[in-house]
Parts: structure tokens; C-alpha cells; sequence
């Protein structure tokens, strides 16, 4: 299932004893990908390497030069990033705010699209297919459009309530749910689509209600797609940076995204806090893509049109 | 892939298929007879399904479905949408040259990116399925998917920066160019706005193309005293200046010192040589006659002099010859707005509208590094699930290696190339935060894009309702084609 792990595939076998061969040796191949490889893997190395060095040598000599001189390495940067503590605007803080606002709104997405992809399945009502076919149209939607009516909106509601989300992490998590919606349902249901009529048959004639066939039944057969889907709306979150920069507005706490993007402005100067966040922001994205990288690829898979 | 899951399965739905029978509760795995109730039984069921819909129709008509609409209305109201005011915030976009300039660089990311992208994950897609350790490779190619744009475009910021000492794109750009064309041992510091002529102090004055000369002539038996100023510390200790000796006078020959006319116990006083200053060895000099032509060369020694033997009859000049004070590779600003097109001899709007700037394809070389694991993924997974006996057809009709890709593994992989190109088409229309993060405040207006300007015209001090509005309404139409084919495949 995983393209990620796929082996050689039977194509590359069968035409080795052919005397014209359109394909070069496996020597150079490997020599000319390894290359490719390096490249790839080089941004990643220099920004890590640039995290570890003392910023004064950051105007004096390239990263690159650390690769012949190891000794000059220092997680000073690390530790003066952290000593600050939990000041708003520093990077613990930002770190904090990342999670508080990724985990509910990656959590919300995969029990609301559960849900509305139950409905759109084993559903007993008309028009789903038309439902379905608007969820389709809504993938693509860019959420450009979107952001003024809800600020507009969120203002409005806090006149009439007393509690405006714009400027809270609440408005954030909001809007990152609507647009994650209409993927996480597409994804589900077409997930669901594959399990068998006859299960749900089976279930509703021994009794069972729509919520206890879909807590008992639906769940548990579900949950690697609502993993991939997870995972996916997660980093997407994680990610983000325009609907936080909307949302956010005067709020002191920031995600690491803006917290990155504040320093940018100052780029010569900070640059060391630059790389280090930048490196901070990157590691849980990393985590999750080496531990559950095979839930990632089935989501990206599934999401070719996101 | 959608389109393919939707009718014949999703990948996981077929999974899901064959594993269920042995997964589920006993009970279930019985052979069963279908009894199903009629579409729209009951009412409490269909009420109960409409539920469990209920929290996504809400959100989804709440937060973006009648947001949509409400942004089709502000397009035609004023900034604070309060008055209409019909489609002059549409004449107002496509009149403005700066905001055109947004629709040409949409135009060169969808234009550049989704193909290069789409080539790129098919030749690893194709190449990755011959080597042994391609689940490492396709691993390091699909990594940077991961990283938000904010961090990418940090990161290749620093690559293309201008400062060799930096970026790792001029300082391997520098060191082809320095063994081309090796700079001078006296570099000028151009990007401080040093010339070769603002160095001389005494008896020299600016000559042609960056060279100096000796203010006066000299004859045979002369000694000449030529003084230079604004010699960094640095230079000094590479070249190894030692101190200045003035040299005698010696018949037949034009003798002289070249040295640093600056005294740090005398520090105001110039076209004197103090013992605590020093000669500058290794300056390239050439003696010329007084109608300009050169009679010979040498360098000055560590002491900072030099002679001219057996000169003959007549009048010279020295010459400091310009390349002691060539700068070398100073760095190629990769993240400008100078164009890649030449449009300097067009209108002011063409210009605008026709130039490249080298920003953008800095740009387009970072999002590539991001995106090319995605196509190589997608298509890999097409590739896997080709029906390989067409393709040991091919082979055994005689077919070589190249008819078959292009005859039967082309054709057939089609509907994932369309895909991949689709989606990274609607994804580059967005395009933003790399943007955002990766162009500099100098060249940030000639590579913005139209959901940027959307974002800095509507959020940059308060909220501007009209024109904004009226950019994310094109952006909307902008990205209707891809949802028509989306939802045609999907249908089928």
C-alpha cells in the first residue's frame, strides 16, 4: 500500500538479457539519483547545521565550512531559545500556541467528517449524492475567499453575545475546521464506501441503533483512515500561516509559523533565532512524518486535490 | 486518484474489502441475506442520519458557503462594504500596474511550476523503481513536504543569499568565477562604493578603465613616490607589506616606491614617508610613453618598490595597471526583481507585465525541492498499479524499453500526470506564504501574487472590504475549471 516503501518494481526485470537496452546501468543510476539525493538532503543539513553554530560565525563563513571544523557545533542557540520561558512571542510560547491550536482543530475534523461520511454513506435520505458532489466543489475553494465575511461575521457575533473569536485561538481553530472539512469528508467517505452493505445490514437487523452501529461497527474499521486524515489535517494546520495572521490579529500569542515570520523581518540580526525556530517548527512535522509515514502517504494519496 | 477511487474503489476501500471478514465480530461474517429497506425508510431513521450530517452542514454553511457568497457582494461594495459601488473595484484591478504585475507572476508559477514539478516526480517515479534503495531515496525527496512554507522559504532564503560568505549559491558561483577571472590583490570594495580612482593620495591621478598613473612624468635616472590610501588591515596582512623603503636613484632606470600614504603616528599628514609605513608589494605595474603606449611591466617587490631598467630617452609615466584592484565576484542578487526577459526597450507596462523577475524562479527552484516528493509519490502509485501485463505484451511484440513508456506506460499513467498537474496548478493559484517569507522587502512587490495583494490589501492596517474581495472572487473563478474537471471525474 505504501508507494513510499514500494519495492523494485517486476518492470525492472525481464529485459536484462535484451541486447539494446533503452535503460542506463544500475551503476550510474545509482551514481546519478545519490546525487539528487545529496541535493535534496542539503537545504535540511544547512539549516540545521546553521542552528548549531554560533551566531557570530553566521557573517564570517559559510555553514558549510562546519563540515571540515565539527568543533565549533553548540546547542548554545537551543538553549538560549528556551531559557526564555513562556514569554508571549518567544518560542516556548509559540510552541504551545502551535499545539493548542492544531490538536482541536485536527481532532474536530476527524470526528466531524466521521460523522457527516456516516450520514453520506449508510445515510436513509435523499439527495446524498448532490451533498457529496458539493463537498467534491468545496475542495478547491481557495479560503481567500472566506477570510473577511467571517471576521466580519465573528465581529458581529461577539456584539450580539459578549465574546468576539476574532483575535482568539478559538476563531483560529473555526475557520482551520470549515476548510478542513470538506477533505476529511471526501476522504471518509470513500473510505466507508468500501465496507460492505451486508455488516451494516447484519448489524441493524440484530437491533442495533445508527449511533451504536457506527460507534461499534464504523469506528473501529475506520480509524486508519481517520488516522491518514488526521495526520494530514495536522501538519496542514501546523503549517499554516495565513489564517493565523487573520485570526490572530492583536493576539500576544503566536503559532511558530508567525513567530518565524516576525524574525524574518529582522533577518540579518536574528538570524540565529531564525534557524533554531525554523528547526523547532520542523520537528514535530518531522516526528509524525517518520513514525506514521505510511498513514501520510495514504492521506497525500487521497488528497491529490487538496 | 480521485477520480479512479470513486468509481472502482479507493485504494483503502479495498483493503478495507478484504480484510473485514476476518477482522469483524463473528456474528457478522455469516453469509446474510440482504434485506434492505427501501432508500428514505423510515422518518426517525432519516432523522437520525441527518444528524450525524448536522455538525458539517452547519460549519460548512456557516463559515464557508455563505462566506463565499457575502465576498461575491463586497466585491461590489467600498472598502468598508457599506456602499455600492458596481465593478469599479474590478476596473480598479485590472488598471493598476502594480497589481497586474500579481497576474503575471500568477502566470509564470502556473506556467513553470506544475509541469517542471509533474516531469520531475515522473522521471523519479520511473528512475526510483530500478535501484535498491529507493525507499531511502523517495524518503529524502519526499521529506520537505513537511516543513511549512515559512520554514522553506527561511531556509532557501539563506541559500540564495547574496553575501558568498552565505548563501551556498554564490559562493559556488564565486568559486568558478574567481578561477575564471581571479580577482586583484588590492581589491576596491564596490558594494561600499570604493573605485580605484578614490585610492590614489600622492603623485598619482585616475587613469583609464580603473588603472592610475603618475601625476608627472619621469625620465631615466628618476625615482618616483606613488602613495595609496584606503588599504584595509586585512589586505595588508595577506599581501605581507613590509615597511617602506624609498629606493636611489640608479642611472638609466626609473626607480620608486608605491606605498601606504598613511602614518598612524602622523595621521594627518600625506605624500610623506614616515618608518611606520608600508610598502605594498605585488601591485602589476606598467611603464608607459607619453602618447599612452606601454614600453614594459614589473611588481613591486615586499618593500613596495620597483625599477624600470635601461628606459632609454624621453618621458613615462607609471601605471598602476586595474586589475590590482578588481573586486571579483561580489554575488549575484538571486532574489531581486531584475528580470530575466529583456524589456528595458518597452513601455512602462509592458515591462510590468512581460519581465521574469529572478526572484520568482528563485522561488520556483525552492517550492520544486518542497512539492517534487509529492508528484513522485502520487505517480509512483500509478505506477505501481499499472496492469503489467500490457507491459510484458509490449515486450513480448518486440516493443523496445522506449516505445513501451511511450506507447503503453504513457498513455495509461495519463490520468495520474493530469491529476498531479491539476492539483499543483490550484496549489501554486494560492500561492502565498512562500512568497510572504522567501522574497526580500526590495523585490517582495514584484513577486507578489494575487493572494498575497488579497491579503496585504485587506488586512495591512484594518480591514479593506472592496478590492480585496474583488481579488479573492478572481481567485475563485481562477480555480473553477480544476473543480468542473474534479467533479466530471467524479461523476464519471
Amino acid at each position: 500500500m505504501s508507494a513510499v516503501q514500494t519495492a523494485v518494481a517486476p518492470a525492472a526485470r525481464g529485459t536484462q538479457r535484451r541486447p539494446f537496452r533503452f535503460r542506463p546501468s544500475r551503476a550510474v543510476l545509482d551514481i546519478v539519483l545519490a546525487v539528487v539525493a545529496i541535493f535534496w538532503l542539503v537545504p535540511t543539513i544547512g539549516l540545521t547545521i546553521i542552528s548549531l553554530r554560533p551566531e557570530r560565525l553566521f557573517q564570517q563563513s559559510g555553514w558549510w565550512t562546519a563540515l571540515t571544523a565539527p568543533a565549533q557545533l553548540t546547542l548554545q542557540n537551543y538553549s538560549t531559545l528556551f531559557s526564555q520561558g513562556l514569554v508571549p512571542g518567544g518560542v516556548l510560547d509559540s510552541l504551545t500556541t502551535s499545539i493548542a491550536i492544531t490538536v482541536p482543530a485536527t481532532l474536530l475534523v476527524a470526528i466531524i467528517s466521521s460523522l457527516a461520511a456516516y450520514s453520506l454513506v449508510f445515510g436513509r435520505w435523499r439527495g446524498r449524492d448532490v451533498v457529496f458532489l458539493a463537498v467534491v466543489a468545496l475542495l478547491v475553494v481557495p479560503l481567500q475567499v472566506a477570510l473577511i465575511p467571517v471576521v466580519q461575521m465573528f465581529k458581529v457575533f461577539g456584539s450580539l453575545s459578549g465574546f468576539n473569536p476574532y483575535g482568539t485561538l478559538l476563531g483560529v481553530v473555526i475557520f482551520h475546521v470549515a476548510f478542513g472539512l470538506p477533505f476529511g469528508i471526501f476522504l471518509m467517505r470513500n473510505f466507508l464506501s468500501g465496507i460492505p452493505t451486508e455488516l451494516m445490514e447484519a448489524g441493524r437487523i440484530d437491533g442495533a441503533g445508527q449511533w451504536t452501529l457506527f460507534q461499534r461497527v464504523v469506528m473501529p474499521l475506520s480509524l486508519p483512515a481517520a488516522m491518514s486524515l488526521a495526520i494530514f489535517q495536522f501538519i496542514w494546520v501546523w503549517n499554516d500561516l495565513l489564517i493565523a495572521l487573520v485570526f490572530l490579529g492583536g493576539n500576544p500569542h503566536h503559532p511558530l509559523t508567525i513567530f518565524l515570520y516576525d524574525q524574518t523581518r529582522t533577518l540579518a540580526a536574528n538570524y540565529w533565532v531564525i534557524s533554531t525556530g525554523a528547526m523547532i517548527s520542523i520537528l514535530i512535522p518531522l516526528i509524525v512524518f517518520f513514525s506514521l509515514q505510511r498513514y501520510f502517504v495514504q492521506g497525500v494519496l487521497a488528497g491529490a486535490v487538496k | 486518484m480521485a477520480a479512479r477511487s470513486l468509481r472502482r474503489g479507493h485504494p483503502l476501500s479495498r483493503a478495507v474489502g478484504v480484510s473485514v471478514p476476518a477482522g469483524a465480530p463473528p456474528a457478522t461474517s455469516q453469509v446474510l441475506p440482504t434485506i434492505r429497506k427501501p432508500a428514505g425508510g423510515g422518518k426517525r431513521d432519516q432523522l437520525g442520519s441527518l444528524l450525524f450530517l448536522a455538525p458539517a452542514a452547519i460549519w460548512l454553511l456557516a463559515i464557508t458557503i455563505y462566506p463565499v457568497i457575502a465576498t461575491f457582494r463586497n466585491s461590489l461594495y467600498d472598502e468598508n462594504a457599506a456602499s455600492y459601488v458596481g465593478l469599479s473595484n474590478y476596473k480598479a484591478i485590472f488598471s493598476t500596474a502594480s497589481i497586474l504585475v500579481n497576474f503575471r507572476n500568477n502566470v509564470i508559477w502556473v506556467v513553470i511550476f506544475p509541469f517542471v514539478v509533474t516531469f520531475l516526480g515522473l522521471v523519479f517515479a520511473v528512475l526510483t523503481e530500478r535501484i535498491r534503495w529507493s525507499t531511502a531515496f523517495k524518503t529524502i525527496i519526499f521529506m520537505p513536504i513537511v516543513f511549512s512554507a515559512t520554514a522553506s522559504a527561511l531556509i532557501w532564503r539563506t541559500i540564495f543569499d547574496l553575501d558568498p560568505h552565505i548563501g551556498m549559491v554564490n559562493a559556488a558561483v564565486q568559486t568558478v568565477s574567481d578561477w575564471v577571472n581571479p580577482p586583484g590583490l588590492y581589491p576596491v570594495n564596490v558594494s561600499a562604493g570604493q573605485t580605484a580612482a578614490a585610492l590614489a593620495s600622492t603623485g598619482l591621478s585616475p587613469g583609464p578603465s580603473g588603472s592610475l598613473q603618475s601625476s608627472s612624468t619621469a625620465a631615466a635616472g628618476d625615482t618616483v613616490q606613488l602613495g595609496l590610501i584606503g588599504i584595509s588591515a586585512t589586505t595588508l596582512q595577506v599581501v605581507g607589506a613590509q615597511t617602506a623603503i624609498v629606493p636611489t636613484p640608479s642611472s638609466g632606470a626609473i626607480s620608486g616606491l608605491v606605498y601606504r600614504d598613511f602614518s598612524p603616528s602622523n595621521p594627518t599628514v600625506r605624500g610623506q614617508v614616515f618608518p611606520d609605513e608600508v610598502g605594498l608589494p605585488g601591485l602589476r605595474l606598467t611603464l608607459l610613453r607619453g602618447d599612452g603606449t606601454s614600453v614594459t611591466s614589473t611588481a613591486t617587490d615586499q618593500h613596495g618598490d620597483f625599477r624600470f631598467d635601461n628606459v632609454g630617452s624621453g618621458s613615462f609615466r607609471v601605471q598602476i595597471d586595474a586589475k590590482n584592484f578588481g573586486s571579483g565576484f561580489t554575488g549575484i542578487f538571486w532574489l531581486g526583481s531584475q528580470s530575466v526577459t529583456p524589456t528595458s526597450h518597452l513601455s512602462q507596462t509592458a515591462q510590468a507585465l512581460l519581465s521574469v523577475p529572478l526572484v520568482d524562479l528563485a522561488m520556483i527552484v525552492a517550492y520544486l525541492w518542497m512539492w517534487a516528493g509529492f508528484a513522485m509519490v502520487v505517480i509512483g502509485a500509478g505506477l505501481t498499479s499499472l496492469n503489467r501485463e500490457l507491459l510484458e505484451a509490449g515486450r513480448v511484440d518486440g516493443a523496445t524499453e522506449g516505445q513501451i513508456f511511450r506507447r503503453i506506460t504513457m498513455p495509461l499513467l495519463s490520468p495520474v500526470l493530469v491529476v498531479v498537474l491539476v492539483t499543483m496548478i490550484i496549489n501554486v493559484l494560492k500561492i502565498f506564504d512562500i512568497i510572504l517569507n522567501m522574497a526580500p522587502g526590495s523585490s517582495q512587490g514584484d513577486a507578489s501574487t494575487l493572494a498575497l495583494a488579497m491579503f496585504n490589501d485587506g488586512f495591512t492596517g484594518g480591514i479593506h472590504s472592496g478590492l480585496s474581495s474583488a481579488l479573492a472572487v478572481i481567485l475563485f473563478l481562477l480555480v473553477i475549471p480544476a473543480m468542473i474537471s474534479n467533479l466530471r471525474r467524479i461523476r464519471g
